[in-house]
């Protein structure tokens, strides 16, 4: 055993840095299935208290869905628990195959692969597609995973300012030389919670000859008419090279992710992508649940309508009260505090009056643009947000930061 | 001719500066700690450095304190001899 008190001061030193800077975290404990409202133990030990979850990525409401319990509950009959086995070598069942073609008539692609999550998709597929002649080319605020898959793989990398177009055409300019060039973004940001201009990222890419990635974690399921995501949004179906998505958000919310696009992209991610080959297949019971919720979806846009009006309702009223709501039209909706204690302050009161969520501050966010992150779902219904509005605008006032401007909020609280 | 400084600080408020934004940035604004370029796009700045003054900045040498301001750029460059 080589652990010993120098290992362990060492560990503990760091520790204690991350509680100095604030950024410590803290898991809260949920005894119960995750749903519109739940039962959560905060901090550990406390009495249970029952509050409102505006903090879930469960945007279709169908993390709890009587269908798709049943579904899995199917899964593991049929199916079985586990496969121990990556796919590749005896973990491929049918399940796997029908839900990786039903991903690829959702999305509108060519094909699809499947991925133990999103995080690992992002992880592996600029690695199994790109060498050293290659450029990746990435809009500024792209999710972590994405970051640390272009990290991993041996391209050459570059960023452009988040959604600045006119940059993004001048990086493209000066990568002309590259043997092949890859626009990256998130479809929807989930810090911000707006969209990409896919349309014009398209335009641009076909312009200068470069492929286009898009992660639509936060966007499968709801954005679009039919909630394809963002590619249906823009226009663009169908002219996305590359698209990451998650099954771990409004698709069920368990877990797995998938690359879907072209078919020669795809047959190179099963062929090299590395966490698709060395870890285990998804279980059957959450590939049996996955399918069921593409079925739900395929038949009626329903969940999404509603969804949609959950976030007008919200958007409207937050705006109306006064709050500095970060513009966009997804579920997701930031609030700007700006100060980092004034979020942590803010979310704390929320909490004590029987709303869930969470202040988000450096270095998550950038310096002086700490929020709280509030997140829509279609299992909220109407009532569950005029009150969540009502409790919003009583913490808005004693902090007295309603109708006030960004400078007069850092004027009261600092940056 | 503008000095080797002031071209840097003209890249930086470029490239790292959105256009509605109000942040304000001299020789001294510390640019990696102070979250104005971020860890990841602090690759392009090396790539800038490398081809305005025709050098090659080891990994080992291009640390996010080395590109911390555009004083303590200007410090690396005399490494290289561009002054």
């Amino acid at each position: 055993m080589a652990y010993g008190p120098h290992e362990k001061n060492l560990f503990q030193e760091e520790l204690n840095s991350i509680k100095q800077a604030g950024i410590f975290k803290e898991e809260r404990i949920i005894n119960a299935p995750q749903d519109a409202e739940v039962e959560v133990e905060f901090p550990p030990g406390s009495p249970e208290k029952r509050v409102l979850n505006l903090c879930a990525n469960n945007y279709l409401g169908l993390s709890s869905h009587p269908e798709v319990i049943a579904a899995a509950h199917e899964g593991l009959d049929r199916r079985g628990y586990g496969m121990s086995s990556v796919r590749f070598i005896c973990g491929t069942q049918d399940i796997h195959k029908q839900l990786e073609n039903k991903l690829t008539e959702f999305l509108g692609t060519e094909d699809t692969i499947l991925f133990p999550s999103c995080m690992d998709a992002n992880a592996g597929v600029f690695e199994a597609l790109l060498g050293e002649e290659d450029i990746m080319i990435a809009d500024r605020l792209v999710h972590a995973s994405i970051v640390d898959g272009m990290r991993l793989a041996k391209a050459q990398r570059d960023t452009y300012k988040h959604s600045d177009m006119k940059h993004l055409e001048k990086k493209l300019q000066l990568h002309q030389d590259k043997r092949m060039r890859v626009i990256i973004t998130d479809g929807a940001f989930s810090m911000d919670g707006d969209l990409a201009k896919l349309d014009q990222i398209v335009e641009l890419a076909e312009k200068y000859h470069a492929m286009v990635f898009v992660d639509d974690s936060h966007a499968t399921g709801f954005i679009g008419k039919t909630g394809r995501g963002t590619p249906e949004h823009f226009g663009v179906l169908g002219k996305i090279d590359i698209i990451t998505t998650t099954l771990g958000k409004a698709l069920g919310g368990a877990s797995g992710g998938c690359v879907s696009g072209r078919k020669e992209i795809v047959e190179m991610c099963r062929q090299k992508a590395r966490p698709y080959l060395f870890s285990n297949t998804i279980p059957p019971v959450v590939v049996s649940a996955a399918i069921k919720v593409l079925d739900i979806l395929s038949a009626t846009t329903e969940r999404r309508d509603k969804l949609e009006r959950n976030t007008k309702f919200w958007r409207q009223g937050l705006g109306d009260a006064g709050f500095i709501i970060k513009e966009g039209e997804t579920p997701i909706v930031p609030i700007m505090l700006f100060n980092a204690k004034l979020s942590q302050d803010f979310s704390k009161d929320l909490y004590e009056r029987g709303i869930y969520v969470v202040g988000f501050f450096f270095p998550v966010v950038a310096k002086g643009q700490a929020r709280i992150r509030t997140q829509l779902s279609a299992a909220h219904e109407m009532h569950q947000l005029e009150k969540a509005l009502d409790d919003f605008i009583a913490i808005g006032k004693k902090y007295n930061i309603l109708h006030k401007t960004k400078q007069e909020i850092i004027e009261m609280y600092g940056m | 001719m503008a000095s080797v400084k002031d071209e840097i600080l003209e890249y930086v408020v470029d490239e790292y500066i959105d256009e509605d934004s109000d942040t304000e940035i001299n020789y001294d604004t510390p640019l990696i700690s102070g979250g104005i370029v971020d860890s990841f796009s602090m690759i392009s700045l090396k790539v800038f450095l490398e081809t305005k003054y025709n050098i090659q900045i080891p990994d080992a040498k291009a640390t996010p304190e080395a590109f911390d301001s555009v004083n303590n750029i200007v410090e690396l460059l005399k490494e290289f001899n561009v002054e």
